[in-house]
């Protein structure tokens, strides 16, 4: 798992990733209530906001850490937002990509240097 | 006693202090042909009592909707307004209150806000409405813009009927936005028609009823066509007391609802302020713009009353927020409601009867005039009327004999092919003398 310094996370599983916001971003928003995805087949560039995360005190724009294509929507948030807040770096994922250049990875952060961002913060 | 806020003195140190040698000085970067040279004519230094003297003979050059018999409408309609109304809205809590910049704290202002989103919501037979919008031309435009964000896709149809000056503020408004708009030439009973102009990248239908003619429609099936190909369907009223007797825009499918509440609780006014009208499904609610009043309990389990979802508008989203308008016409919103409130749900369906028995007897009356065709089918208090002669001339002949007889479509849509049809609406105002008077001088003009 790899992470943005906007706060997203990204897991690689072969040619897609997945991606959603990291439990200390989740935790700063408060308590989500609502989750816009994108549609699938949307092309997003990196860095582009692709969803919003809508918690009850803010509505935050979500960064798309590297660019591809979404092929997956976490479809379940609809009904359920708070999963966001209760497993934000497992069922609480947002969009699945299909990435368009692996090497983008290469610019992101791993966990120690995510932790040392947070610890700053 | 001095009204302006600066002497010539402060002036002269101002312009030192700036290094300007005049006033007019700091307008010199403006080209001089965009440029008035001095004043515009106004005369100067009059006491209060020449300048009453003054206003009120420019005041006597006007012939005013309640002096005259009156049937202009299209958009804009003279309706009966309780005195009670003006009262109450002049009280103090609501006369000088602006938006609340801490709303909870003014829970009697947040009240009338959520009384008035209750009627809006019961009157169009949706499940959500905002705070109000400026009027319903710029509500339309606001719907435009919501499906468009909502479907993804970029293009409206704007139907045959509706108002042109609708379409032009919609169209000021998604162009420059990226949108586009496909406006279909004016038709009397035509509606069911812009389905045609769909296509995959079609957002929305405009459709409005009853539309700048008049007609009345069921807009079920268009509904139902426009969702098959994945658009919206967004209703248009200009006319809200027809609501009270016309199946309501939410059981016919629409998607949002843009209307033009002048008609209840406000007077002409010159053409503004009005307020729009804007109503949604609840699944859309986040793509709505404008404010939102919700009911909720307090600490103590107390109803009251808070702005809810918030995190939709300019204040906290910014350029991402779904809407720019950043106020409303809260006081025209409190009119309505207060007017609203005193006819109830039976005194609304009786006021929009009494208007359509009004049209009726109006009808009866043209269809009398030789030469006289009305155009509309199915009318709830307003007529399309076609003439044997350019109608503004007939509109302007029937105006020198003191008759108000409505608006030619050739002033909102020249060269549009109705240059000699004019619109004329009854309203409960208009009494049998009225019609009387009406029929027979445009038998006199048109003789």
């Amino acid at each position: 798992m790899r992470f943005t310094k906007d706060h997203e996370w990204i897991a690689v599983d072969g040619g897609t990733a997945t991606v959603g916001i990291t439990a200390f971003a989740a935790g700063q928003l408060g308590d989500v209530v609502y989750v816009e995805l994108p549609e699938v087949g949307r092309a997003v560039a990196r860095g582009e906001g692709f969803a919003v995360v809508e918690s009850v005190k803010a509505a935050s724009d979500v960064y798309a850490p590297v660019s591809g294509e979404v092929v997956e929507v976490n479809a379940a948030l609809s009904a359920a937002p708070e999963t966001v807040n209760a497993e934000p770096q497992a069922g609480g994922w947002l969009v699945r990509l299909r990435l368009a250049d692996p090497s983008e990875l290469d610019g992101l952060m791993d966990q120690a240097a995510y932790d040392a961002l947070v610890a700053e913060t | 006693m001095r009204y302006l806020p600066l002497t010539g003195a402060d002036r002269r140190a101002m312009l030192a202090t700036i290094g300007a040698p005049t006033v007019d000085a700091l307008f010199e970067d403006v080209p001089a042909e965009a440029r008035r040279d001095g004043l515009v004519d106004l005369p100067r230094g009059q006491g209060e009592l020449e300048v009453e003297r003054a206003l009120q003979r420019l005041a006597a050059k006007n012939l005013p909707a309640g002096a005259a018999p009156f049937f202009c409408g299209a958009g804009a309609y003279r309706h009966h307004v309780p005195a009670s109304v003006d009262h109450l809205i002049q009280r103090s809590e609501f006369l000088t209150a602006y938006t609340p910049y801490q709303p909870e704290i003014a829970q009697g202002s947040l009240q009338t806000v959520f009384e008035f989103q209750t009627q809006v919501a019961a009157l169009t037979g949706m499940e959500v409405a905002n705070a109000s919008m400026y009027d319903g031309s710029t509500a339309a435009a606001e719907a435009v813009l919501m499906a468009m964000r909502i479907t993804r896709r970029g293009r409206a149809v704007l139907s045959p009927g509706l108002h042109p000056h609708y379409a032009e503020a919609v169209a000021a408004q998604v162009r420059p936005a990226g949108g586009k708009v496909a406006r279909l030439p004016l038709a009397v009973d035509a509606e069911a028609a812009s389905i045609e102009a769909v296509d995959a990248d079609t957002a929305c239908v405009v459709v409005q009823t009853p539309n700048l003619f008049g007609t009345a429609s069921d807009l079920s099936g268009l509904a139902e066509a426009v969702h098959a190909r994945g658009a919206l369907l967004v209703v248009v009223t200009t006319e809200a007391v027809s609501l009270g007797l016309l199946k309501p825009p939410g059981e016919m499918g629409a998607d949002i609802v843009a209307a033009e509440g002048q008609s209840i609780g406000n007077g002409l006014n010159f053409g503004g302020p009005y307020v729009g009208l804007f109503a949604t499904r609840e699944r859309y609610v986040r793509q709505a713009p404008g404010r939102l009043c919700g009911q909720t309990v307090d600490a103590d389990g107390r109803r009251g009353f808070v702005l809810t979802l918030s995190t939709r508008e300019q204040h906290i989203r910014r350029e991402k927020a779904t809407s720019n308008i950043c106020t409303n016409s809260g006081l025209c919103a409190l009119a309505f409601s207060i007017h609203m409130t005193l006819l109830g749900q039976a005194g609304l369906k009786r006021l929009a009867l009494l208007n359509h028995q009004a049209a009726r007897r109006l009808k009866s009356a043209l269809d009398e005039v030789p030469g006289v065709e009305v155009l509309t089918p199915r009318f709830f208090n307003e007529l399309a009327v076609r003439l044997p002669r350019p109608a503004a001339a007939v509109a302007e002949a029937l105006a020198a004999k003191g008759i108000l007889a409505g608006v030619p479509v050739s002033r909102l849509a020249p060269g549009a092919g109705f240059d000699d049809v004019l619109l004329a609406a009854a309203t409960e105002t208009t009494t049998e003398d009225d019609i009387a008077r009406l029929a027979a001088a445009l038998k006199e003009v048109l003789a």
